[in-house]
């Protein structure tokens, strides 16, 4: 399994860390409330076919990624920067 | 019986090797199998099950009989396949799974015992009496199954593990493939092409047929010399693609040196990662039995195997030989044979059209219904409309037709496609990105076809990566039609054999129907068809076309099992290289590592580093002894240790502080420059992270101490925070653990000894507690933290990693002379128990600020990471298991770690429980055995007796709970 | 049709001819008092049980594929009971002491082999969570042994005890550990169910729950609506596909394990073992294959295969701790959906909101050796509207709650972690 980082290129999937669901972007205000801390943290749409999940390029650049991916076929349809999907400076 | 005039072998380079201890002359360029056979050789193993005389049955990798052990002693290698391993002079090979030998076997006893052995009789009884599982039927049963045996010795051999990438992989080096990298070569990509033998031409090896007028063999050589002298093509030969994974990937195995009497410095086998844009699978395909009565006989092989013996290596495996076929493929086997002064009895040929041929008898309409001979085929029966009779011959080369080599295709979860017109499953095109199809592997058997196939897919491929074709003209060859009726079983009384190696035969398949096994999954798991060491190669189309007959489906109704990777099996070891002794995982060692072994301290593992356990002094003879005197030299005088393998992130930019504030559950950016504060950090769903002090070294510019366990994650962590929660935040942080060497200098005299040492004053003004500023070493700019995590008056002084080893020695020096010295882990371990200070034994994923008493550090003015969560109710109040000291008070003095709390009178059980021991040491200063225990709802509970359990030890002591601080509760020694 | 040694005798002399299905092939009937999505090991043994304990046998169970084809018959075999959390303790135990009738109670020989379960471990910090694991069991009344270096090299003499990287102290030993023949377990309670008259209905997957003013009113299916009163959920990797049906989230993300087998070897390895420094554990079939397996790939996955980075892993692992393994050649590698929880444990318990709705899900990757409890219980969930005692603290509401949380790994709620 390879990804592309954006940064360094197509690289083999041992570089790279998984985290889970890219819901991890979206970090809810600490008053949202009991159903949506559990929706962050714990319930996860978990589609078969198309999901956004979340990458560290622990052995490369350093980059959290945003992949979107096919659970079922493992084809690799985008990788973009975390923090340009969160639009950050950085 | 070798045939004079034909085959490839080097008829110069006699050489012998042993099978069973009997020497055995060949020619380099033989297989193990194609010597045996030239030396008359039938019975080469026993079947699994039924422990069956058996033969060679085909001439590759998908071998289901001829199964061997090579070598002997630690490097002893089962289950080879005779008809790969490749002779060498004084090659030592033996027979398996037989007992005492090939010959006279005793448990050929379980061929009698048949009709009680069926598919899966072994779940209907062996029941009764329970016990007897484990202690008579189990282990009876394993004696007899299995085939080879390990050496139960360490591997003694060398393994590497490599990546190669390239713009096209060509999988196989026959016609097909060898057109496709001609094609691709010529066009200047990047080709590798990998083919399983030692010899690349495939089936033009072991064929007479001709390419472009002239023999197969020689054009393929050709073709390969051309591919060699390209400094653009990777030729490997002896390398088996194992495997199709995602983005391209293909798994690979190359025999580097199976094959050599002298290996040199090779290793025995590489296991290749190959990344290659696009791949052409030409694997050709594999020639499939016929199931009748007695098929398994020593002597009956398949119809290509025999040319190939013939051809190749010029081995005849039979003087009479009969063929029997379905199609017309088979019946160059015996033009083959009768070219080469073989005699053939006859062709029986399935069909009723079959072609006629002025050079053997063709027995049009027949089917042979049985076969005699025990240990080598002596006669066959065959049966026609006007009944059955007899044949003597010692070869019979059946052939069911053709199946492509679909395998590869099929690895990402694709299913081939049944094609009537071959009575076999081709690949299903698209199956594996990038990875497209041509020649037998494809369906398509001609030579013309291969060539043809090889080269447009090569020219697709080509245009896909964006590479100018060269030129290159298809050559001719034979473009015949392959006939074939299908033909799986011969129906009949007896045993007919369907997977040779698991003694699988066609009434097993049919009685898994009748039970109900009727998914063809059903089928594979309750008879195990096809779960032998050839994968069901040479017989799973035959059984599920017995299946589907069986329950009144169609072959493409009834489906498939599943392929799945190693295409051919791989030795552990190399997809395992590397890591025999100390390879398994990278090594850190502190700069301080040549001088504490030299100080003769045993290293432990701590993590990926090496840390000094402890120092012996002359004179002492255990562990404890050294670690007390360590204990009581940092109490009293001053003692060094190494802390360098803590994590250290250095953090700059003008939103550090609001960074770490958010990072942390206490507040960072109130922090005065020159100052450290303990830290305490938690995971999102509220539980502890990770703890450690965070240095302000400027207005912008902090260091963060991690746990050594938690340097990695906790790196991760802060990236995954401010890029993808907090990325508007100026910072910028980068991991600094390796950039810098620290020593903890701690005890009563610590600051004498950095006076003395250091450029600057070292006083409370100066570096007051939790105080840190810039120092000077002779000369050399470092930082020093008047931090303790021994509960003494210390410090930690931090220099660049390349100062480590020097310093440590001068600390080390200064501290002798002052009656001090190194200290170790276990000392360590001591005095932050005797401090009641956590490490991961305590912080271990399933606790939060609350249960180690640190709720109050989680700031009520801001949020942070993990702080919502933390406030479930369940994360906090006095169902909790809370830290708590404990010391005891019975007779019993010592307690261990990993022990169970109860109260004092409580039966020790389950129901009971009330918490556990996470940290124990004997303090040498309150001369008692400490323990740090988490203890429901502990805080309010101190004073009480509870009782400790622990029962693998048989130690059960009484203690009392107090407070996690033993030692100087009020800190003045760490203070002052 | 029983099953025993007399009869697999008669048969043999008489050609084989008597044997019988093991299971019917049933049609779906228009309604049932309550069916089971999913013919796996936990959907089957739920159906068992519910029959065998309960008496409901106008139930039936509906697999989309063919019975056992999920992870009962893709895993490594291993059962166990070393757990140590409260909650997981007292579950596994009594599927543990299920598995020693299991054979007696199903007439059917899931050859499970109690040969003796060790955990390795390689620092002081290892020995004493494997001491605190061990003490849990003897609370529990299992069994546990604490092995040091000598005792695990009399068990083990073929590891290697001389490598350098990660030295092997010792080993926590567990007897009444072993394994048995995945595919039986499923075969045996599929016979069970189908002998006390449960439909067992392949072929039949299910595309929607029809849910009424907050009840179950039974299933959509590829077969036609099949009337309900009560639906359990026991999809184990699909749940989450599943529970939209029904409107739900659930917590949990499916991830690939992958597992070996090597071809056939004469006994070597008596025992199960798994090293503590790197997943690996291994066993060997009573066929001869080596059975190994070790981490998740660790990205979310239904396509049961893995890659090769972890594939290598393991066989690293393998080859670090007992080289003399070398030599053994992986036959077939494959991989299952692991239905992977915040806290590593699993969940049995009504569907909040609707009633009628059940669900058990959530087994990580140790859902094997609960399936006689997890069938138990979830039978007597379905059967009496309330938890049972040893699965009480299996409930969904714990993460939102942080009450009873079971995180026998500590790491937290990254579903892929446990």
């Amino acid at each position: 399994m390879r990804l592309t980082c954006p940064q360094c290129g197509e690289r083999d999937r041992r570089e790279f860390y998984y985290v889970g669901d890219a819901v991890a972007l979206e970090r809810p205000a600490p008053d949202a409330g009991d159903e949506a801390w559990e929706a962050y943290v714990h319930l996860r749409d978990n589609p078969a076919g198309e999901t956004r999940d979340l990458w560290y390029h622990e052995a490369g650049c350093g980059a959290w990624l945003v992949v979107t991916r096919n659970t079922v076929t493992h084809a690799v349809l985008d990788v973009v920067l975390a923090s340009d999907v969160k639009g950050g400076g950085a | 019986m070798r045939v004079n005039g034909k085959g490839l072998v080097d008829r110069n380079s006699p050489l012998s090797f042993t099978f069973d201890g009997r020497r055995v002359e060949a020619f380099r360029g033989d297989t193990v199998a194609s010597a045996l056979l030239a030396a008359g050789e039938r019975l080469v193993g026993r079947s699994f099950k039924y422990h069956r005389p058996r033969g060679v049955m085909g001439a590759g990798s998908e071998e289901a009989n001829a199964l061997i052990t090579v070598g002997s002693g630690a490097a002893r290698d089962p289950n080879v396949r005779a008809t790969v391993q490749e002779v060498f002079h004084g090659l030592e090979t033996t027979s398996q799974n037989r007992w005492p030998s090939l010959d006279f076997d005793l448990l050929a006893v379980n061929d009698l015992a048949a009709p009680f052995l069926g598919a899966g009789f072994y779940y209907k009884t062996f029941m009764w009496p329970r016990k007897f599982w484990e202690r008579l039927y189990e282990p009876v049963i394993r004696r007899a199954a299995g085939l080879g045996a390990l050496s139960r010795e360490h591997n003694p051999d060398r393994y590497e593990k490599a990546f190669a990438f390239c713009d096209l992989l060509v999988i196989g080096a026959g016609p097909a493939g060898l057109m496709a990298a001609l094609t691709a070569g010529r066009a200047g990509a990047d080709v590798i092409l990998a083919d399983e033998d030692a010899v690349m031409g495939g089936r033009l090896n072991g064929e007479t047929l001709e390419v472009d007028g002239r023999p197969g063999a020689d054009w393929a050589a050709a073709v390969v010399a051309e591919l060699a002298s390209m400094d653009n093509v990777r030729l490997m030969p002896r390398t088996t693609v194992t495997g199709a994974y995602d983005q391209g990937t293909y798994g690979a195995l190359e025999r580097v040196a199976h094959h050599l009497e002298d290996r040199g410095d090779r290793p025995l086998e590489c296991f290749w990662r190959i990344v290659a844009k696009r791949a052409i699978l030409c694997a050709g395909a594999i020639e499939r039995p016929v199931a009748f009565r007695n098929n398994d006989r020593p002597g009956i092989m398949t119809a290509s195997a025999v040319r190939t013996y013939l051809n190749r290596y010029g081995v005849a495996a039979g003087r009479t030989v009969t063929v029997f076929a379905n199609n017309d493929d088979a019946h160059r086997t015996a033009s083959d044979l009768v070219a080469a002064g073989v005699h053939v009895a006859a062709v029986i040929d399935s069909r009723d059209d079959a072609p006629d041929s002025a050079d053997f008898p063709v027995i049009k309409g027949a089917q042979v219904c049985d076969a005699a001979g025990r240990k080598g085929l002596e006669n066959i029966t065959f049966r026609t409309a006007l009944g059955e009779d007899k044949i003597q011959t010692d070869l019979l080369a059946v052939s069911g037709g053709w199946n492509p080599t679909v395998h590869l295709t099929c690895h990402m979860s694709g299913r081939p496609t049944w094609d009537p017109t071959i009575a076999a499953f081709v690949p299903t095109p698209g199956s594996v990105p990038g990875l497209t199809v041509a020649g037998a592997a494809n369906g398509a058997f001609s030579t013309h076809e291969a060539l043809q196939q090889g080269m447009a897919e090569a020219k697709a491929a080509l245009s896909d990566l964006g590479v100018k074709p060269a030129g290159v003209d298809l050559p001719r060859a034979e473009d015949g039609e392959y006939e074939i009726s299908p033909l799986w079983s011969v129906p009949g009384k007896g045993r007919a054999w369907l997977d040779f190696q698991n003694d699988v035969t066609v009434k097993d398949v049919v009685q898994a129907a009748a039970e109900n096994f009727r998914s063809v999954e059903h089928m594979k798991r309750y008879t195990t068809q096809g779960m032998s060491p050839d994968q069901g190669k040479n017989s799973n189309i035959g059984a599920l076309a017995v299946l589907a007959d069986a329950t009144g489906r169609g072959i493409p109704e009834t489906g498939t099992t599943t392929y799945r990777p190693p295409f051919s099996p791989v030795s552990i070891a190399a997809m395992g290289a590397g890591v025999q002794g100390a390879g398994f995982a990278p090594q850190r060692f502190t700069t301080s590592h040549v001088a504490s072994v030299g100080h003769g301290a045993p290293m432990i593992e701590a993590g990926l580093w090496y840390r000094p356990s402890y120092f012996p002094a002359p004179g002492e003879t255990t562990w404890r002894q050294s670690c007390d005197r360590e204990v009581n030299m940092v109490r009293n005088t001053v003692g060094i240790c190494d802390v360098s393998t803590l994590g250290k992130i250095d953090i700059q930019g003008k939103d550090a502080g609001v960074f770490l504030d958010f990072v942390y559950t206490n507040t960072f950016s109130t922090l005065p420059v020159g100052k450290a504060r303990y830290g305490l950090m938690l995971r999102e769903d509220g539980f502890v992270m990770d703890d450690g002090t965070s240095a302000r070294l400027g207005e912008n510019h902090y260091v963060m101490t991690t746990t050594t366990a938690a340097a990695g994650p906790v790196m991760r962590h802060l990236d995954y925070v401010h890029q993808c929660l907090v990325p508007d935040l100026d910072v910028s942080f980068i991991s600094v653990t390796e950039q810098w060497a620290q020593f903890a200098v701690a005890g009563p005299k610590s600051r004498d000894l950095l006076n003395a040492l250091v450029d600057e004053t070292v006083e409370d003004t100066t570096w007051p507690f939790m105080g840190c500023a810039p120092v000077t070493v002779q000369g050399v700019k470092g930082r020093l933290f008047r931090i303790s995590f021994s509960g003494e008056h210390a410090y930690e002084i931090a220099v660049p990693s390349r100062y480590g080893d020097s310093l440590f020695r001068l600390l080390l020096a200064r501290a002798e002379a002052m009656g001090g010295g190194a200290y170790g882990m276990e000392a360590l371990n001591v005095l932050r128990i005797e401090k009641g200070f956590i490490t991961h034994a305590e912080i271990h994923g399933r606790v939060t600020a609350f249960d180690v008493g640190l709720g109050r550090m989680v700031s009520q003015k801001k949020d942070c990471i993990g702080k919502t969560m933390s406030e479930r109710p369940g994360l906090s109040g006095e169902d909790r298991e809370m830290l708590v000291g404990l010391k005891p008070v019975g007779p019993v003095k010592q307690i261990t770690a990993g022990a169970h709390l109860f109260e004092k009178d409580a039966d020790p059980v389950r129901v009971n429980e009330q918490g556990y021991t996470t940290s124990v040491g004997f303090s040498p200063t309150l001369e008692s055995y400490l323990g740090l225990a988490f203890l429901r709802n502990g805080r309010a509970r101190h004073g009480e007796e509870v009782k400790v359990v622990d029962h693998l030890r048989g130690i059960t002591a009484r203690c009392v709970v107090c407070d996690p601080v033993f030692f100087d509760p009020e800190g003045g020694r760490m203070r002052g | 049709m029983r099953f025993s040694g007399l009869r697999v005798l008669k048969e043999g002399l008489t050609g084989n001819k008597g044997w019988a299905a093991h299971w019917r092939d049933a049609t779906p009937k228009p309604e049932y008092d309550a069916v089971i999505i999913g013919g796996g090991g936990h959907g089957l043994s739920t159906a068992y049980y519910l029959a065998r304990n309960h008496g409901m046998t106008n139930i039936a169970v509906l697999e989309k594929g063919y019975l056992g084809g999920g992870n009962v018959g893709r895993n490594t075999t291993i059962v166990r009971a070393n757990y140590f959390l409260q909650g997981n303790s007292e579950f596994y135990s009594h599927s543990l002491n299920l598995w020693e009738g299991l054979e007696e109670d199903l007439n059917y020989n899931v050859m499970h082999s109690q040969r003796g379960l060790i955990n390795l471990f390689h620092s002081d910090g290892q020995r004493d969570a494997f001491a605190r694991r061990g003490n849990m069991m003897l609370n529990q009344g299992d069994d546990a042994i604490l092995l040091d270096r000598d005792g695990v090299r009399k068990h083990l003499p073929y590891l290697d005890f001389e490598q350098t990287r990660f030295p092997i102290y010792g080993g926590l030993y567990h007897p009444r550990g072993g394994t048995a023949r995945h595919d039986a377990v499923a075969w045996g309670y599929a016979r069970g169910a189908s002998d006390r008259g449960v439909d067992l209905i392949q072929n039949c997957e299910v595309t929607g729950i029809d849910i009424e003013g907050g009840v179950v009113k039974g299933v959509q299916t590829t077969r036609g609506p099949i009337r309900a009163k009560k639906v359990g959920i026991v999809v184990a990797g699909r749940s989450g596909q599943v529970a939209a049906m029904a409107g739900r989230r659930l917590p949990i993300e499916s991830h690939v394990l992958q597992a070996f087998v090597t071809e056939g070897l004469k006994p070597v390895i008596d025992h199960v073992i798994s090293f503590g420094m790197g997943h690996f554990y291994i066993s060997q079939s009573d066929k001869g294959g080596l059975v190994f397996g070790g981490d998740l790939d660790f990205y979310a996955s239904y396509a049961q295969r893995g890659n090769l980075p972890m594939k290598e892993h393991v066989m690293e692992a393998g080859m670090t701790l007992m080289p003399m393994i070398g030599k053994a050649r992986v036959l077939r590698s494959w991989g299952g959906i692991m239905d992977m929880t915040p806290d590593g444990s699993p969940i049995i318990d009504r569907m909040e909101g609707v009633d009628g709705l059940f669900i058990d899900c959530g087994w990580n990757y140790g859902g094997f050796k609960a399936v006689p409890a997890s069938g138990w219980c979830m039978a007597h969930l379905m059967a009496t509207g309330q938890p049972h005692e040893v699965a009480a603290k299996f409930r969904m509401d714990r993460f939102r709650t942080g009450v009873g949380l079971m995180d026998e790994e500590g790491t937290g709620s990254q579903h892929n972690l446990h």
